[in-house]
C-alpha cells in the first residue's frame, strides 16, 4: 500500500515546479517574511500613503488590518482612514473611476488580491523598475510592465532611474539587448532602504491578498495532528475487525 | 455479526418502520449482508472516497451558496467576501475548490481501477455506463462551477469552451448563443450556470450515484483477480470468498478516508492553489470581457481532452474536426465493455500485449494532460498528435489486440 501511495504522490510532483513560471525579464525574489509584523505594518503605512489615493482595496476593511497587524483601532481611524470614513469601511478610493480613466488612460486596478494574481516576485520587481522615458506621458516607463499607465509614485523615495541598453553578443554572434537600470538622482532612501520598503509593501499586499493565511496554516497543523491520531485509531480498529478474515 | 438478530427486531420502533418501509432489508441488502470479495486492495478505496468527496462538495457548496452572488457585477467580490468577512468562509471555499480537483483525482483512479481489473466487463456493463455518465455530469458540474468566481480564467475558459459548440457546422452559432443566453459570456450565462451548478447537475449526479450502486449491488463487486465470488457459495448461500461490506469494508474505508483527508488537508491548509493547478493565479483578476488573456488553459482535469482538441488540424478554417475528436475521445469510453474481447478480466491474467497498450495509453493521457496546459509549439503539437493517435488506437484497436493477446489461466477462487 505504501508504494502505491508514494506513486500517487509522485504524480502530483510537477505541481511544485510550476510555481516558478516563465518571465521575460530577470526577476529577483521578493523574499518577504509574512511573520514579520513590523514589516507588514510599515507596508500598510506605505500602501495607505502612496497607493490608496488611486488604487482601491475595496474587498478589505481597515479594521481587519488593525486587528491582524496589531494596530489599535484609534490609530487605524487616525492614520489609515482618510476622507471621513469609519474603520469598518471597505478600503475604497476617493477618486471617481471616470476621472481616473481620463488621467491615466485606464482605471487603476483594485489591489486587494493583486499579490495572488501577479505574484509577490512580479510586484517586487515591478515597483523597483521604473525609469525615465520622455516619450511617455507620465515621463516614466517600466521594465517589467512596458508602457504602463502608472506614474512613478515612489520617485521621492527611490530617486530617478535611467535605462542603459547594452548590446550583448553570445558565442554564435547573435546580438541581444540587455537593459539595466541605473540610479541617476538619489531619493530620500538609499537603494538598500528602498528595496526594504518595497519588500514591506509587497509583504503587506501579500497579506491583504489572503488575510486568513496565518490562521489557515495554524489550524492546518492542528487538523493534521488530529487526523494522524485518528489514523492510528482507525487502523487499529480495522486490524481488530479483520482478524477473522483469512 | 449480522447473524440472526433480525428476528429479535420484529417489535418496537424498527418493527413498526419495517412494516411500512424496507429499512432493515435495505441495511442488510446494501451493507450488513452485501458480500464483497475479501481481496480488495488499494485501488478499491476510491469508490467510497468519491462518494465522500461528493458529500463534501454538496455540504460546502450549500454554505458557499449562502453568501455567493450570481451576478456579473457582484460575483467576484462576493467570493472575496466569503474569503474575508464570512466566518470560516476561507475554509469552506478552499475545501470546495480543492474538493473539485480531489473529485477528479479520485474518479480518475477509480476509473483506472476498472480498467486494470476489467470491472467494466460482462456482467457489469451498466455499472460502467452509469459511471461514465457520472463522469460526464461531473465534467459539466466542474466546468460550470469554474465560471462562478468570475475571474479572468473563469470567463475566458467558458468563452473558449462554449465557442467549441459554435464550430458545429450549420447550427453552431445559434447553439452557442442559446447556451450563453447572450452574444458573449455575460450575466445571463453566469446565472444559468449557477442554476445548473447548484441544482440541476447535483440532482442528476446523486440519482446516477444511486443507480451506479444499485447496479453494482445487483451483480456484486469485481475484484483484483477478476473472478466471480458468487460461483462458490457455502450452504447458506454466502460466497466463500465474500465478507459482509459492513463491518469489514466500512472499517477499512474509514482508514482510507482518514489517509485521504490528511492529503486533502495538506492542500487545503498549506497549498490551496497547488502551484496554480487547483486555483489559477489569473483567476484572481476579475473577469474582463475586453481583455483576452495571452494564455487560456482549462483546469488540469480537462487538459488531456483540450490537448486532443488542439492536436487535430482544422479543415477549411473550421475547428470542427478537433471538437469532434474531443467528443469522440470521451464517448469512446462508453463502449469499453464491448471493445474489450479478452476472455479474462484482471490485468493479472492478461498477456503482455494488453499491458503494453495500457501503459502507452496512460503515458499518452498524462502527456496530453501536460500539453493541454502548455502554449502550443511545433514540437508540442507533433507530440500531441502522436499521443492523440495512441489514445484512440488504445480504444479502436482493442477488439483486435485483446483477442490475440495470450492470457494466463484464471484461478477458480480469489487469491488473498
Amino acid at each position: 500500500m505504501n508504494k502505491q501511495l508514494i506513486a500517487v504522490l509522485l504524480l502530483l510532483v510537477p505541481a511544485w515546479g510550476f510555481a516558478a513560471g516563465e518571465h521575460d525579464v530577470q526577476m529577483e525574489e521578493a523574499n518577504i517574511d509574512p511573520n514579520n509584523i513590523q514589516s507588514l505594518q510599515r507596508g500598510a503605512r506605505l500602501f495607505v500613503n502612496y497607493c490608496l489615493s488611486c488604487h482601491s482595496a475595496a474587498l478589505m476593511r481597515y479594521e481587519r488590518i488593525g486587528k491582524d497587524l496589531g494596530i489599535k483601532e484609534k490609530l487605524v481611524a487616525q492614520y489609515m482612514v482618510f476622507s471621513g470614513g469609519k474603520p469598518g469601511d471597505l478600503m475604497k478610493v476617493a477618486a471617481h473611476p471616470e476621472d481616473e480613466k481620463a488621467w491615466f488612460g485606464t482605471v487603476p486596478p483594485d489591489l486587494t488580491v493583486i499579490a495572488r494574481s501577479r505574484g509577490v516576485d512580479w510586484l517586487y520587481n515591478y515597483l523597483r523598475s521604473f525609469y525615465r522615458d520622455d516619450s511617455k506621458l507620465t515621463g516614466v516607463n517600466n521594465l517589467v510592465f512596458p508602457d504602463v499607465g502608472m506614474p512613478d509614485v515612489l520617485w521621492e523615495l527611490q530617486g530617478w532611474q535611467e535605462a542603459e541598453i547594452h548590446t550583448v553578443k553570445d558565442e554564435e554572434g547573435n546580438e541581444t539587448k540587455d537593459v539595466t537600470l541605473k540610479l541617476v538622482e538619489p531619493g530620500l532612501l538609499t537603494p538598500k532602504e528602498f528595496d526594504r520598503a518595497i519588500r514591506d509593501l509587497v509583504n503587506f499586499l501579500d497579506y491583504m491578498g489572503e488575510p486568513a493565511k496565518h490562521e489557515r496554516r495554524a489550524l492546518g497543523v492542528k487538523v493534521i495532528l488530529f487526523l494522524l491520531v485518528l489514523l492510528v485509531v482507525a487502523y487499529l480498529m480495522k486490524r481488530e475487525f479483520w482478524k477473522d478474515v483469512h | 455479526m449480522a447473524g440472526n438478530t433480525s428476528e429479535k427486531w420484529q417489535g418496537g420502533l424498527l418493527g413498526w418502520i419495517d412494516a411500512r418501509f424496507p429499512l432493515s432489508s435495505m441495511w442488510y441488502d446494501h451493507l450488513a449482508r452485501y458480500y464483497a470479495p475479501k481481496n480488495f486492495n488499494f485501488w478499491y478505496f476510491f469508490g467510497s472516497l468519491a462518494l465522500m468527496v461528493l458529500v463534501l462538495q454538496i455540504l460546502t457548496g450549500i454554505w458557499l451558496t449562502m453568501n455567493y452572488k450570481p451576478d456579473a457585477d457582484l460575483a467576484f467580490n462576493s467570493v472575496e467576501y466569503i474569503m474575508r468577512d464570512v466566518n470560516w468562509g476561507w475554509l469552506i471555499r478552499y475545501m470546495h475548490s480543492t474538493g473539485a480537483s480531489a473529485f477528479f483525482i479520485v474518479v480518475y483512479l477509480h476509473m483506472f481501477r476498472g480498467l486494470i481489473y476489467g470491472s467494466f466487463k460482462k456482467p457489469r456493463e451498466l455499472i460502467w455506463i452509469f459511471g461514465m455518465i457520472i463522469y460526464v455530469a461531473l465534467m459539466a458540474e466542474a466546468f460550470m462551477g469554474y465560471l462562478l468566481p468570475w475571474g479572468q480564467m473563469s470567463y475566458w475558459g467558458a468563452q473558449v469552451i462554449i465557442n467549441l459548440f459554435g464550430a458545429i457546422p450549420g447550427i453552431g452559432e445559434t447553439l452557442a448563443v442559446w447556451i450563453r443566453g447572450d452574444y458573449v459570456v455575460a450575466d445571463a450565462t453566469l446565472n444559468r450556470f449557477f442554476a445548473f451548478h447548484v441544482i440541476a447537475v447535483p440532482i442528476v449526479l446523486l440519482a446516477l450515484v444511486v443507480l451506479h450502486i444499485l447496479a453494482l449491488h445487483e451483480v456484486g463487486s469485481n475484484n483484483p483477480d477478476g473472478v466471480e465470488i458468487k460461483k462458490h457459495k457455502d450452504d447458506n448461500g454466502i460466497p466463500l470468498d465474500g465478507i459482509p461490506f459492513h463491518p469489514y469494508y466500512t472499517v477499512k474505508d474509514i482508514v482510507g478516508v482518514v489517509v485521504f483527508l490528511i492529503f486533502f488537508s495538506i492542500v487545503v491548509f498549506f497549498m490551496p492553489e497547488l502551484g496554480g493547478y487547483f486555483l489559477e493565479a489569473n483567476n484572481f483578476f476579475p473577469a474582463d470581457p475586453l481583455k483576452t488573456p495571452q494564455h487560456i488553459a482549462p483546469l488540469w482535469y480537462f487538459t488531456p481532452f483540450y490537448a486532443i482538441l488542439r492536436a487535430v488540424p482544422s479543415i477549411g478554417g473550421s475547428a470542427f474536426p478537433g471538437v469532434l475528436a474531443m467528443a469522440v475521445s470521451i464517448v469512446v469510453m462508453f463502449f469499453l465493455p464491448w471493445l474489450d474481447r479478452s476472455p479474462v478480466k484482471s490485468i493479472r491474467y492478461r498477456g503482455a500485449v494488453y499491458k503494453v497498450w495500457l501503459a502507452l495509453f496512460v503515458i499518452s493521457f498524462f502527456v496530453l494532460g501536460w500539453l493541454g496546459m502548455e502554449q502550443p509549439s511545433t514540437v508540442k503539437t507533433l507530440i500531441a498528435r502522436i499521443c492523440t493517435i495512441v489514445y484512440f488506437a488504445f480504444f479502436f484497436l482493442m477488439p483486435i489486440y485483446t483477442k490475440m493477446d495470450k492470457t494466463k489461466p484464471v484461478p477458480d477462487r480469489v487469491k488473498s
